[in-house]
């Protein structure tokens, strides 16, 4: 699949023809529930954005270190290493969205898209160009989730980023703010993205 | 301290109304990946209530007199995930050794359970909410069963709209994702019964 190893290629694929989310369907068992605000989800992103890319250089760094046999733990334990910094950080610069994250920073340890990154890419790749695919996969993985917080929080709470935007008039919708929105959202989103890639592919 | 909840009430809650699936998002990946296939979807569930059950209890444990009293609450993360991957081990040995038949019902799946974001997230609920040991075993078992009935109500639907006309874009899983939302929706009903946590 992956037939391009510049850096502007894996850019391409890793936003777009093969985003986690759209192609793969991985990765949102963590993410999903805190995106009924756009304030929790930008910082939960950044957070996986950071562990992913920080973990595909270790793991890319050290890979002939590691005995094949145990690599999946070994992988694993690396990850909740920056996880367990992200949250430490977190804690320490934003009590309050710590709070409202709750285990969920936690769960990124065991966000599928990391160990798929880092077990398909940085475990046959070279250091700088592994964490490049880290970070790049993470931001197509993060503007997915933000389009689903605008729309949640803007239909659910009538606000952007906490700041109210619609007028007083406007009917909340609660679904929004619950869990099955979420699905919802995806599911359309899912169906635009096909959408246009079939378009393009029967040009 | 441990919140005062009635057995009963949590066990029910954590099936249904803060369902770890459908309230929560925890353990989607396999849940749909699985989902396709009825009779993996039923071994995978058993496998993942089993080993829900004995993690939570044994991380209570292991949270509770090691983590605490050396106040190394912090590295609970890589304590939790060391615990369920060497506990999947230990199991898959036992159960290979004991009982052929459950091995090949559960076999192949024990492997997929460690990166399992349920099971970590229970544990870490466990923690976050303060449950004593009780509460912690019963809300283990109790979201081990809400997961295994959620898999199979969807893999049972998803027979359906395999065959049903769904537009070329949502087929796969677009059209999953619409049914998960159904039932969580179905799922909130629940909600007015009981005090949810």
């Amino acid at each position: 699949m992956m037939a391009n190893n510049t850096a502007r290629g894996i850019l391409k694929d890793n936003l777009w023809t093969n985003n986690a989310i759209f192609v793969q369907i991985l990765g949102i068992c963590s993410t999903l529930a805190v995106t009924n605000k756009l304030e929790n989800t930008l910082i939960m992103a950044i957070g996986v954005i950071l562990v992913m890319g920080f973990t595909n250089l270790t793991v890319s760094i050290i890979k002939s270190l590691i005995p094949r046999k145990v690599r999946m733990i070994v992988q694993t334990l690396i990850i909740s290493f920056y996880v367990i910094i992200v949250d430490i950080i977190l804690k320490a610069y934003l009590p309050e969205i710590s709070r409202a994250l709750g285990p969920y920073v936690g769960l990124i340890i065991t966000n599928c898209i990391i160990m798929g990154r880092a077990e398909a890419f940085a475990q046959s790749n070279k250091p700088v160009i592994s964490f490049w695919d880290g970070i790049t996969s993470g931001a197509g993985y993060m503007y997915v989730l933000l389009i689903i917080a605008f729309v949640r929080e803007l239909l659910g709470f009538g606000t952007i980023f906490g700041m109210n935007v619609l007028p007083e008039s406007f009917i909340k919708w609660t679904i929004m703010v619950m869990p099955p929105s979420a699905f919802f959202m995806l599911a359309i989103l899912i169906w635009v993205f096909k959408g246009i890639m079939e378009k393009k592919e029967a040009k | 301290m441990a919140p005062d909840i009635s057995p009963f009430i949590l066990f029910f809650a954590s099936i249904f109304t803060s369902n770890i699936l459908l309230a929560n998002f925890l353990g989607m990946c396999s849940f749909i990946s699985v989902s396709k296939d009825y009779n993996s979807s039923n071994g995978l569930g058993m496998a993942v209530t089993f080993v829900l059950t004995i993690t939570t209890a044994i991380n209570w444990l292991v949270y509770n007199y090691i983590l605490v009293p050396f106040e190394i609450e912090y590295l609970r993360y890589i304590v939790f995930i060391i615990v369920i991957a060497a506990t999947v081990q230990v199991l898959e040995m036992i159960i290979e050794r004991v009982s052929m038949n459950l091995y090949m019902a559960l076999g192949i799946f024990l492997p997929l359970i460690t990166v399992n974001c349920a099971i970590l997230g229970v544990a870490l609920f466990m923690q976050l909410r303060d449950y004593n040991f009780i509460q912690s075993i019963i809300f283990g078992f109790g979201s081990g069963l809400g997961w295994w009935l959620a898999i199979m109500a969807l893999a049972a639907i998803r027979k359906k709209t395999d065959r049903a006309p769904v537009p070329a874009g949502l087929k796969g899983p677009g059209i999953t994702l619409i049914t998960i939302g159904f039932m969580a929706i179905a799922f909130m009903g629940f909600s007015g019964m009981l005090a949810v946590q």
